[in-house]
Parts: structure tokens; sequence; C-alpha cells
């Protein structure tokens, strides 16, 4: 299928989606937790860009998640920005620091890069603490006032719809990186980055859209936090599930594929929802640290590698 | 800035600097020497101070004698952990980037099992010496900072010696180098890096029942050392237990003075930022061979 008319599909999928859904299911619940599932298949797939296609591990998913939140949060206090601009303000800002990022693996590779990307997100975490004007340590409010935009009953359906619409186009944009010729080159640097190097691949180039690709999306996911959540303080933002879960998903659904971290997403997303309601937060944290351990020993290949084990889309170790 | 304010920041950064060599000696050895990149030292770290305050908690022991006595079964927990890493990623030759999700994961796991068997509350220990301060002239020397000083010193150096000095000391530095030239020499290099490995996790309990004596430890705190373990073995060079010590004093040092004249709260700044610095600007470390 061509990049064009499977982006069109996806998208479309997500406005019907978001269109029946609101028209026919009133509680707000649902909402709230299809939000959360759908933010993970963002960030999941954002991961996977750089994780998956391009084999350099980024421990530090929270720190541009909380870049997107924070920049929405500054907008907010600067002129109540409205929350399109505050996207794609979220999507730029992340994107610039991975841009830098993708600089940074000039120089390091394979575990030191992905040590220095956990220092980063901790580094960032230590400024946002100290940083009183969006808050520091108390954490910031942003309050979306008025009516809900486009005739939603509430905010929470406005917010669902959205990234609904934004994960149909993380997913998109995912599937047009592997099925290019850019998916190729990344996928060559993930084997032997020196091999492809020398065969004339433009590792760095690749690499610096990959890293950018990436945070951009994972900001993209973040923008819109402080306006779901009305409350954002910096322990929820940083906080370590976001890296474990989109490290996990992608590690589960399977890495070598744009559907991999989609397929991962929605189950371990959407198991967690139901075990938080049911059983406890502590134990659905437990349940994706168990997944992750016992995916990435058994069965490295994920999900997908079961399914396409024989098929064509199976890949070598 | 006031002289004794100075001498002050100055000697609790190099107190301070002691216990670190005990955090990341551990990391030195498998990080620098084994290649196992074990991010979830940290958690093993916590384990021990849960360790050493449960036992002071019941029996009323003292955490330094807990900690030795526990350091057997630290150790045989690392061998297990080894035999398992090496099982299903070492031998099979995947790419080291999974062993590190794997780790990445372990280091959750273990965090969340302590919430749930203990909750999220602070954990402390009692032991006559913790409320005591010396003071020499304007200086003041608080045990509670002193004797985690002494033990973890004690520690880095015997291990130094110990590799140094002995057969099994320099088949481990050898297992680093060259692990077919070791096999060529009729050692086993799994053997050699299991037991290594070992030592590594029993320096991890020791180091938490050194780090509880110092301050109150909730299951959280051990991914606030991750950015320390990695960037004390970095700064000083991969892989030697002497560098191990330096970086541990400089980090000790710039973080006893951003704390004293910058406030508490850009302490943790330190030193994942040296991390950082060192890793852009100079992998190899300031003493690196």
């Amino acid at each position: 299928m061509k990049t064009s008319s499977f982006t069109a599909i996806a998208l479309c999928t997500a406005l019907l989606v978001a269109g029946t859904t609101s028209a026919l299911v009133t509680n707000d619940y649902f909402f709230s937790a299809s939000y959360t599932v759908l933010q993970f298949v963002v960030l999941a797939t954002a991961w996977n860009i750089l994780g998956g296609f391009t084999g350099y591990v980024n421990f530090g998913s929270a720190a541009f998640f909380a870049l997107g939140a924070y920049s929405s949060i500054v907008l907010d206090k600067l002129f109540e920005a409205p929350i399109t601009l505050s996207i794609l303000s979220g999507t730029a800002v992340a994107a610039l620091v991975g841009l830098g990022m993708g600089y940074l693996t000039l120089r390091l590779r394979g575990v030191f890069f992905a040590i220095a990307t956990l220092a980063f997100a901790e580094v960032l975490f230590t400024f946002v603490v100290n940083w009183d004007y969006v808050g520091g340590a108390r954490g910031a409010y942003v309050v979306l006032q008025g009516r809900p935009p486009l005739g939603f009953r509430s905010f929470v359906q406005f917010l669902f719809a959205i990234m609904a619409l934004m994960a149909a186009g993380a997913v998109a944009i995912a599937r047009f990186v592997q099925t290019s010729t850019l998916g190729l080159g990344l996928a060559a640097i993930r084997d032997d980055e020196v091999a492809a190097e020398c065969s004339g691949v433009p590792t760095l180039r690749l690499k610096l859209v990959s890293t950018t690709v990436s945070g951009g999306l994972m900001g993209m996911a973040g923008a819109t936090f402080p306006y779901f959540l009305s409350y954002v303080e910096p322990h929820g933002v940083f906080s370590l599930s976001y890296a474990v879960n989109s490290i996990a998903m992608p590690l589960i659904g399977g890495m070598y594929d744009w559907a991999g971290p989609v397929i991962g997403a929605l189950l371990l997303g959407g198991l967690q929802q139901v075990l938080q309601v049911n059983v406890s937060a502590d134990w659905n944290l437990f349940l994706v640290g168990a997944l992750l351990v016992v995916f990435v020993t058994i069965a490295p290949h994920g999900i997908m590698g079961w399914t396409f084990r024989r098929g064509r889309r199976a890949r070598p170790t | 800035m006031s002289g004794p304010l100075f001498a002050n920041a100055l000697v609790s950064g190099l107190l301070l600097a002691g216990f670190y060599a005990a955090v990341s000696v551990g990391i030195s050895i498998a990080f620098g020497m084994l290649d196992v990149v074990n991010i979830a030292h940290p958690a093993f770290i916590i384990l021990g101070s849960y360790a050493a305050s449960i036992a002071n908690a019941s029996m009323g022991a003292d955490p330094i004698v807990t900690a030795v006595a526990l350091s057997p079964a630290f150790f045989a927990l690392g061998l297990l952990l080894y035999r398992f890493y090496h099982a299903t990623f070492e031998r099979r030759g995947r790419e080291p980037l999974r062993g590190l999700a794997f780790f990445f994961g372990i280091l959750f796991v273990t965090e969340v099992a302590l919430i749930l068997a203990f909750g999220v509350d602070y954990r402390s220990v009692t032991a006559r010496y913790i409320g005591t301060t010396w003071r020499l002239g304007t200086v003041d020397l608080p045990l509670r900072l002193f004797v985690p000083f002494v033990v973890s010193v004690a520690m880095t150096l015997s291990l130094q010696v110990f590799l140094s000095r002995t057969f099994f000391g320099r088949a481990v530095l050898a297992v680093g180098q060259d692990q077919l030239a070791l096999q060529l020499m009729g050692v086993d290099p799994v053997r050699i890096k299991q037991i290594a490995f070992g030592i590594s996790i029993a320096t991890a309990g020791v180091a938490g029942a050194l780090l509880v004596i110092i301050q109150p430890v909730q299951p959280s705190l051990g991914r606030e050392y991750i950015g320390l373990v990695f960037a004390i073995p970095v700064l000083g060079g991969m892989g030697s237990i002497a560098g191990t010590l330096a970086g541990a004093a400089i980090l000790g040092v710039a973080t006893s003075f951003t704390a004293t004249f910058f406030g508490p709260s850009w302490a943790p700044a330190v030193s994942f930022g040296l991390l950082l610095f060192a890793l852009a600007f100079r992998p190899s470390g300031l003493f690196g061979r």
C-alpha cells in the first residue's frame, strides 16, 4: 500500500473511531483510559523509530515526553496558547533536543549512548525541579476553560480525539520510515554501523533524522498531557514508568516492524488499564517490568516474531 | 566564601567520596572488566539497605555486621544472575542492548517488588555512632559519614590488592582484555566472570548497608544512583580500581560543594551532568589508558 493511502486510511479510521465513540459512549472514564493507551501507542512507536529501526536504545523517553508537557505549560503561562499551538511547539522543542541527541551518536554508541540518555533525563529533571516559573517541585496547573470545541461533550472526549489523530499520524510516519529507503539505511546502521558507512550509507544524516523524528513524536505525546491531567508535577512526568513502558511495548510487540509497537502498546496499555482499576497501580508496574524481562529473555522478536516466523517478514537474529 | 564553610564542604565531600567508591566499585568490576552492563546495580544496593534495616529493626544488629554476614548471600545472588545472563544473552551472542533492556527490567521489577512488600515509607537504622559528631577545630566529622567512609575505603583497597596480587584477580583483569588468550592458558573465562560478578553484587550489598547509615532509604532511591555508579567508573577510566577512587573523590567533592553553595536540590545534576560531560568529551576517562 502506498504511504499516502495508508496515511489517509489511518487518519480516517482515527476520525471515525473518535466520532462514533463520542456519539455513542457517555462514560468519561472510557475516554480517559483510551487516551492513556493511545498515548502509549505514540510513545512506543516513537521509541521504536530510534530503538527498533536504528538500534539505539533511548532510556530517556520520559525526558522527551516532559519536554512536550512543559513547553505546553510555558505557553499556557505566557499567553494561554491554543492547544494546537502547544502541540506544535511541544513537538518542535522535543525534535530539536532529539537532533542534539543525534549528534551525540557521533561519539557514543550502544551501551554508552543508552546510559547518556538516562543521564540526560535526570539532568533535565533537576532543572525542571529547580525552575520556579513552571512550578518547580510543586508542579503547575493548566486548566482548560469554557466549552469544549467542535461540539464535543467534554474536554476528555476532545483530547481523546486529538490523541487518536496523533497516534494515527505517528504510526503512518513510522510505516513511512520503515518502508522507504530511509528505513533500509536505518536497518543497515542497526545491523552494522561501520559496514553501512563503508557501503556509502550517509549514517550521520539518517541517524539525525531518526533521533529528531523519534524525539519530536514523544514531545507531541507529552504536549497534551497537562491539559489531560490539569495538574503536572515533575515526578509524575519524568516517571521511570514512561521509559520502561516505551521500551517494553515495542519489545513485546516486536521491534523490527511498525506494527510491533502498536500491538505491544494496545495489549500492554489495555492490560494496565484493567489492572489499575481492578488490582493496584503498583502491581501493574510490576507486570510491565516482569513482562519486559520475560520477553527479552524468551521471545526477543516479540509477538511479531511468532506471527511471521516463516513469512517473508521473518528476520535473522 | 568563608573558610570554615569551605573546609566543612571539602571534608564532607571527601567522606562522601569514600562511600561513593563502595557504591561504584561493583560497576567498575562488572562494566569495566567483565563487560556486563549491570544497570540494575543500584537495585541490589537498595536490597542491601533493606536487609540491613530489617535486621536492625528486628534484632538490633549493626548494619555493617549485617552487611558482612549477608555478603555470601549477595555473592550467590550475583553468581545466579550472571549464570542466567550468560546462558540467555552472552552465549548466544545476542546484541548487548537486549542484555541492557534485561537489566533495566530487573531494576524496575526489584524496585516495584520492594514497594509491594514494604510500601514506599522511608526506612532507616539505629546505631550508637549515627548521632555522634567529632569536632576537629572548626571542621565537623560526623560518624554517620565517617564510619561508611572507613568501611568503604577498606573494602575498595582490599579489592585492589586482591585483583592485582592474586592469580584469580589477574585472571579477572585478563578476562576483560582477551578471553581467548585466557582460554588458551587453561582458564575457564565464564567461571572467572561468574565469580567476579558475584563479588560485584556482594559489594552492592555492603554499599547498601552503608547507604542506610548515611540516609533513610526508600525503593525508588536506587535510580538516583544510576548516574553515580556509572559516572565514577567512566570518569576514572573503566576497569581501574584506583581510577574509581579518583572518580569518586571528584564526584564527592563536586556534589558536596554544589549542595553547600547552590542548594541540595541541584546536587543530583552534578553526577549526571559530569557523566554526560565525561561520555561526550572523554569516554576513556580522565585516567584512561
